[in-house]
């Protein structure tokens, strides 16, 4: 199970693919992959959006769902998804949505 | 102190201009991201795991009141209201936006400050003792050689793409501060027999993932020879370093594989060729570049203070603090103070914008306008009078910079790691953190005493956890992060590589493994004075071993 993720060419947010292909700023909101074609089908579209200079760096990720909730199988992925652990007031985590 | 002269303002405005052309290009889609990235980089921009970060230069550390209020305003207003204060005596900021990074340039050039070669593979911003033209015990101020080593080194084109990048330290005392050792070129000031100033010159330091420590490639460099003889290792180091992989090109490898006696031979030779042409120092440009760098007037004071011994009699925190963040200053009646960027608990290296704006004000009111930022970390005004003290620790208690742990085991050095950086295998900041509660009690540090642990969050080392007298490594293993133990290492004119004591420790048991090596050192030391080190390298790894892991 993978999501595609990339940061923001502008401010250098990190974003994941959404379900219609458009980035959204929460793990929550990205759309799930299953199975070799979907995920090479998202890193296609992903490598438009680099061409459109939407993003920069994007690449597949290994996720898990908990209850329905997205969880990120890497530490790297989850401080990614979430901001610095020694920061809780920045980063996504100060959204109260986001975690 | 010294200024930027022309050229300099000239060249560094040029410069932001370009990279703002530059980003404009690439927001147009004149650039795609493979060609701009490099570009970037030679800017100090990085992309990291939340957003991008900007290094800024501070060379060999040093800089003023209006300097410092300028990076408070660029953390306001176009970052998170604070910055990191680097190993390289450099400022990261963590959440600039791209947009942004034109302007912040255009800031920092109105203070003659830029972020040029704090990345690439190219001569870094050189670094040099933090109580540099302060210190006691200085044979002469490093800082002019850094500065001619600026120069030269900023924008030479045949250095611009060397095959990794290039870092220089310098020290002017014989107690080196500045971890010269573990430096690409490491240079210490000495006297010749005829009193003229000249470097002991060493090659082939470094960290890293294989950690050298540099080898001595001459025991007296005259000081005019210091730019010929630079560019004969520079051009040694571009012909034969290795480019085919970036894990063996820096010059300790080639140092390391061609050996250090044909290596000599080859800077000889090189610089036999150019030891008298366009490279040699005039003795006149020295002494004009040191004028830059004249002391303020400091009067000779008396060394004693009755107001400051009263305070230390009647205030713990005040004699902790005077106890461990002065430094013997080259004029009785004078101190360096360190201002600890190390709160118990805190982030090492941090400061908000409202402290770096308060020490700005501390610098101009108590120490001449004069700011350094140590490789430790840690800020320093250097010249300050003794009996201003009181004063100054005051304003630092009601702005939480009061903690008097220079040089204890809560002095921690600490990489950004995994909680930034997209190299990081794991995180740093908080293991410190964690550290330094457990160890913070006033009592507990002092009685330990001098104690250097070093953390980084990968094997590239920028938490210099090699030269840790107690080192920590944060690597992944199975998906969780685990932590390496070094010990014995240490950066200073005795400087040597920790070694690996045993098996790693998870996140939850790592705090307690310190405090095992800790409490084994205490139980083992010949008297308060036998530093953690000293024990360590008098009775070596055994107890240290059996305290971790039981008899084998």
């Amino acid at each position: 199970m993978k999501v595609v993720t990339a940061n923001r060419l502008l401010d250098g947010e990190v974003v994941w693919q959404g379900a219609d292909g458009a980035w959204v700023e929460l793990l929550s909101l990205a759309h799930v992959l299953e199975g070799k074609d979907e995920v090479a089908k998202a890193l296609e579209l992903a490598a438009q959006s680099i061409a459109d200079r939407e993003v920069v760096e994007a690449y597949a990720m290994d996720v898990t769902q908990d209850e329905g909730r997205i969880v990120p199988v890497r530490l790297r992925e989850m401080i990614r998804a979430a901001g610095p652990t020694t920061h809780p007031e920045l980063g996504k985590q100060a959204r109260v949505s986001a975690v | 102190m010294y200024r930027y002269d022309e050229f300099d303002h000239g060249f560094v405005t040029q410069r932001t201009e370009q990279f703002k052309d530059q980003v404009r290009r690439r927001l147009a889609g004149e650039l795609t991201e493979e060609e701009f990235k490099p570009l970037r980089l030679m800017n100090g921009l990085y992309l990291q795991l939340h957003a991008y970060m900007l290094r800024v230069a501070i060379p060999y550390g040093t800089l003023n009141g209006r300097q410092m209020r300028k990076l408070a305003h660029i953390a306001r207003t176009y970052d998170r209201g604070y910055g990191h204060f680097t190993t390289r005596q450099n400022i990261q900021f963590n959440w600039p936006k791209l947009e942004d990074t034109p302007a912040i340039l255009e800031e920092l050039a109105e203070v003659e400050m830029h972020a040029i070669q704090t990345s690439g593979n190219c001569i870094r911003n050189v670094t040099a003792d933090h109580f540099a033209g302060a210190a006691a015990d200085e044979i002469a101020d490093p800082r002019p050689y850094a500065e001619i080593l600026r120069q030269w080194s900023s924008l030479h084109p045949e250095f611009s793409f060397l095959p990794r990048k290039f870092k220089i330290a310098i020290t002017g005392a014989p107690h080196d501060r500045a971890a010269v050792q573990v430096h690409d070129i490491g240079l210490q000031l000495a006297r010749g027999e005829d009193g003229n100033i000249g470097f002991v010159v060493f090659v082939g330091g470094g960290l890293g993932r294989t950690p050298m420590i540099g080898r001595k490639v001459r025991d007296f460099l005259p000081e005019e020879d210091l730019l010929a003889y630079s560019e004969a290792i520079l051009r040694v180091y571009n012909r034969y370093g290795r480019r085919d992989n970036k894990y063996k090109a820096r010059i300790k490898i080639l140092v390391h594989e061609t050996g250090l006696e044909e290596l000599k031979a080859d800077i000889e030779a090189e610089f036999e060729k150019i030891r008298y042409g366009v490279l040699r120092l005039p003795d006149e440009e020295v002494r004009r570049i040191e004028a830059y760098f004249a002391p303020p007037p400091l009067e000779v004071l008396a060394v004693d203070d009755a107001a400051v011994e009263a305070r230390k009699a009647s205030d713990p925190a005040f004699a902790q603090f005077v106890a461990h963040n002065l430094n013997a200053h080259r004029v009785p009646g004078h101190t360096s103070v360190t201002i600890s960027m190390k709160p118990i608990g805190g982030i090492p290296g941090d400061a908000s914008d409202a402290q770096m704006d308060v020490m700005a004000d501390l610098a101009e009111r108590y120490a001449h306008d004069e700011i350094r930022i140590s490789h430790e970390q840690n800020v320093i005004l250097p010249h300050v009078k003794i009996a201003d003290l009181p004063a100054l620790f005051d304003d630092l208690v009601v702005n939480g910079m009061a903690e008097g742990n220079s040089g204890l085991i809560t002095d921690i050095i600490a990489c950004p790691g995994m909680d930034y950086c997209a190299l990081a295998t794991a995180r740093s900041i908080p293991v410190a953190q964690r550290i330094s509660e457990r160890f913070g009690g006033p009592d507990r540090q002092a009685e330990i005493g001098e104690l250097k642990i070093k953390i980084s969050g990968c094997i590239n080392a920028c938490g210099h956890h090699h030269v840790g007298h107690i080192g920590i490594l944060g690597l992944e293993k199975k998906g969780e992060e685990f932590y390496q133990i070094t010990l014995g290492g240490s950066a200073n004119e005795n400087s040597s590589i920790g070694e690996i004591v045993g098996r790693g420790f998870s996140s939850e048991e790592v705090v307690d493994a310190i405090e095992k090596l800790v409490d084994t050192y205490l139980g083992l030391r010949t008297a308060k004075e036998e530093t953690f080190l000293e024990a360590y390298r008098r009775i070596g790894e055994a107890p240290f071993k059996e305290a971790l892991y039981g008899t084998a």
